[in-house]
């Protein structure tokens, strides 16, 4: 009764079912604790030390945990600020300073040049873990410790590795004759690489930037020992207070309401922003 | 002014009338490193040869903050407990994303949405990660512990952070779910590199799917599983958040990682000299692991 089609079809349904279940039950497993984490942290106080079971409030949705977050340090505003002035602070100079140094690496001839690029890439070679104690001095001894802007400095040289070879690839792909047209015109040096350069070369700084502000936002090592006030904590920092809750009871509303502040934007930027991660990922990785 | 040369596409960067002018576009950059990274380098070396605590004058020592790491018997302890979370975590990953980058590789239907989904935990910052993990393993208000409990699978309230085995698998499971995405995308750059004609012709040859596997994709992915070999290795030997957020060193401190150490030598004891000799040995330990990878890659190459 079953023709040959008929089995190759129930075959493919088959195949279907199967491709589709797998994918769905690895997206459940990696997605899941996303989910979970934001509904529950609109679970009320009462909710907030039961299990997540089901997630979502059950008795209405409530602003106890992030209320209960601002509680902590200097009020999760301050944190937020921090963090936003350090992410921001470090994407302006990341693009500024790789801008620079990509169109000087890609465009002239001076002595030394290889030696320094390789200088600046081999900063990749060594982990910032290890040199943090010595960065803790120098930071102190040029009056920027425990400041935003010393660690934003920090966040700017690591990135630089990257970025200077991001922009200078950028700058080696424009065609020359655009700059000596642009010259011929009479723009020159700087007006000629903002006017004309920059915006052939936005998709670097595109991927400069998003990396730039991903890494300062996550970052948690170097701003652990490098702050050292209440008031400069930048949001992973004031979260090991919440984690190491008060007189031993930690509130776990707090803790999921502080991880959704510090996910979110991630999220957000990158699913704005794919295109341009994935391309600097695999530029990264096949360098 | 301009150049009177002829453009050609592949001209090499013509002399302008500076040589020079290039260093001032390079200059912030240099400076940066110089004074945040090439300066730290050396300092530390410095550092190293000194007794140096926080206060007070820093005394020259020599070698004694080497010498002394030997038979220092907990640093000896972190380098043991964070060779065996490279080992585990690297083939914990592996074992993930490899079936993953299979699965995601061709174009399907919804394929970038399964896709994106896995891959977002690596945006996330692994502080975070670890936050969302400590509250999904704690025990009193955990989701993980009832889950277990409803599923059979334990009796009882279990705190999964309490002992060194389940805390053990509850990090690794943590890193797996926070970086699996990113190896699954290296490697699928690589399983895309191999032409489709091989795998044809291999079909038609009748090679099944596992000897395609086996003896075509694996074979010329080498470098790629190499590259991400590299990556996962380098990048566990420095955890750091993970065991502090997660475990603050685990139960009995049996869960402190070497950067983790260097972090407690040099800024809750402070001791900076040692800690900038241990972070020396660190140093000295990724070259060394760096250089004897891509030994391996080399020697590979050898075989066609």
């Amino acid at each position: 009764m079953t023709t040959k089609a008929d089995m190759r079809l129930r075959r493919q349904r088959w195949a279907a079912v199967r491709y589709h279940g797998i994918g769905l039950g690895a997206a459940f497993f990696f997605l899941a604790p996303f989910v979970i984490t934001f509904l529950s942290s609109f679970r009320p106080n009462a909710e907030a030390g039961l299990p997540p079971l089901p997630p979502w409030p059950t008795t209405g949705v409530s602003f106890d945990a992030y209320r209960a977050l601002d509680t902590f340090g200097s009020g999760i505003w301050r944190h937020m600020l921090n963090s936003f002035v350090v992410s921001t602070g470090t994407v302006f100079l990341t693009v500024v300073v790789s801008l620079l140094a990509g169109y000087g690496f890609s465009r002239y001839r001076f002595p030394l040049k290889n030696v320094m690029f390789v200088l600046i890439i081999a900063t990749l070679m060594i982990p910032f873990q290890s040199i943090l104690t010595p960065l803790f001095i120098i930071l102190a001894r040029l009056g920027l410790n425990n400041s935003l802007f010393g660690l934003t400095l920090v966040y700017v040289t690591l990135q630089l590795p990257f970025s200077v070879f991001m922009m200078r690839n950028a700058f080696d792909a424009v065609p020359k004759e655009i700059e000596e047209a642009a010259r011929i015109d009479g723009a020159r040096d700087l007006k000629l690489l903002v006017r004309v350069l920059l915006p052939l070369v936005m998709p670097g700084v595109a991927t400069v930037a998003i990396f730039a502000f991903l890494n300062a936002w996550n970052e948690f090592f170097a701003a652990l020992v490098l702050l050292s006030s209440n008031d400069n904590y930048t949001l992973p920092v004031l979260m090991t207070a919440v984690r190491a809750g008060r007189l031993g009871a930690i509130n776990w509303g707090a803790v999921q309401a502080g991880v959704a502040v510090m996910v979110v934007p991630c999220l957000f930027v990158f699913l704005l922003l794919q295109r341009y991660y994935m391309r600097g990922l695999m530029a990264g990785a096949v360098k | 002014m301009t150049s009177t040369q002829t453009a050609g596409p592949h001209r090499r960067p013509v002399r302008r009338k500076s040589g020079y002018r290039g260093l001032l576009y390079i200059a912030p950059a240099m400076a940066l490193v110089l004074v945040f990274f090439v300066l730290p380098v050396l300092f530390t070396v410095w550092m190293s040869l000194h007794k140096w605590p926080l206060l007070g004058q820093p005394t020259w020592s020599g070698l004694q903050n080497y010498t002394r790491m030997f038979s220092d018997i907990r640093f000896l302890q972190a380098l043991t407990f964070t060779a065996k979370y490279t080992f585990f975590v690297t083939i914990a990953i592996f074992a993930v994303a490899f079936p993953l980058a299979l699965f995601v590789e061709r174009h399907r239907p919804f394929i970038s949405f399964y896709r994106t989904a896995i891959f977002l935990p690596v945006v996330v910052g692994l502080a975070s990660a670890s936050l969302l993990w400590v509250w999904l393993a704690n025990v009193d208000s955990g989701l993980f512990g009832p889950l277990l409990q409803r599923l059979g699978l334990t009796s009882g309230k279990v705190n999964l952070l309490a002992t060194f085995d389940a805390a053990f698998l509850t990090v690794i499971a943590m890193v797996v779910w926070k970086i699996a995405g990113f190896t699954m995308i290296i490697l699928v750059t690589g399983l895309q590199a191999i032409p489709t004609e091989l795998t044809e012709a291999a079909r038609i040859d009748g090679a099944g799917r596992w000897q395609r596997f086996r003896y075509l994709t694996l074979p010329l992915m080498r470098r790629t599983i190499a590259l991400a070999l590299i990556l996962s290795v380098t990048g566990s030997i420095l955890a750091f958040d993970q065991f502090y957020i997660m475990t603050s060193g685990g139960p009995q401190n049996r869960m402190i990682s070497v950067v983790y150490y260097i972090f407690n030598q040099s800024f809750v004891s402070f001791n900076l000299g040692y800690g900038a000799a241990l972070s020396i040995a660190l140093l000295a330990i990724l070259v060394a692991i760096s250089v004897v990878q891509l030994w391996l890659l080399r020697v590979g190459d050898e075989r066609p």
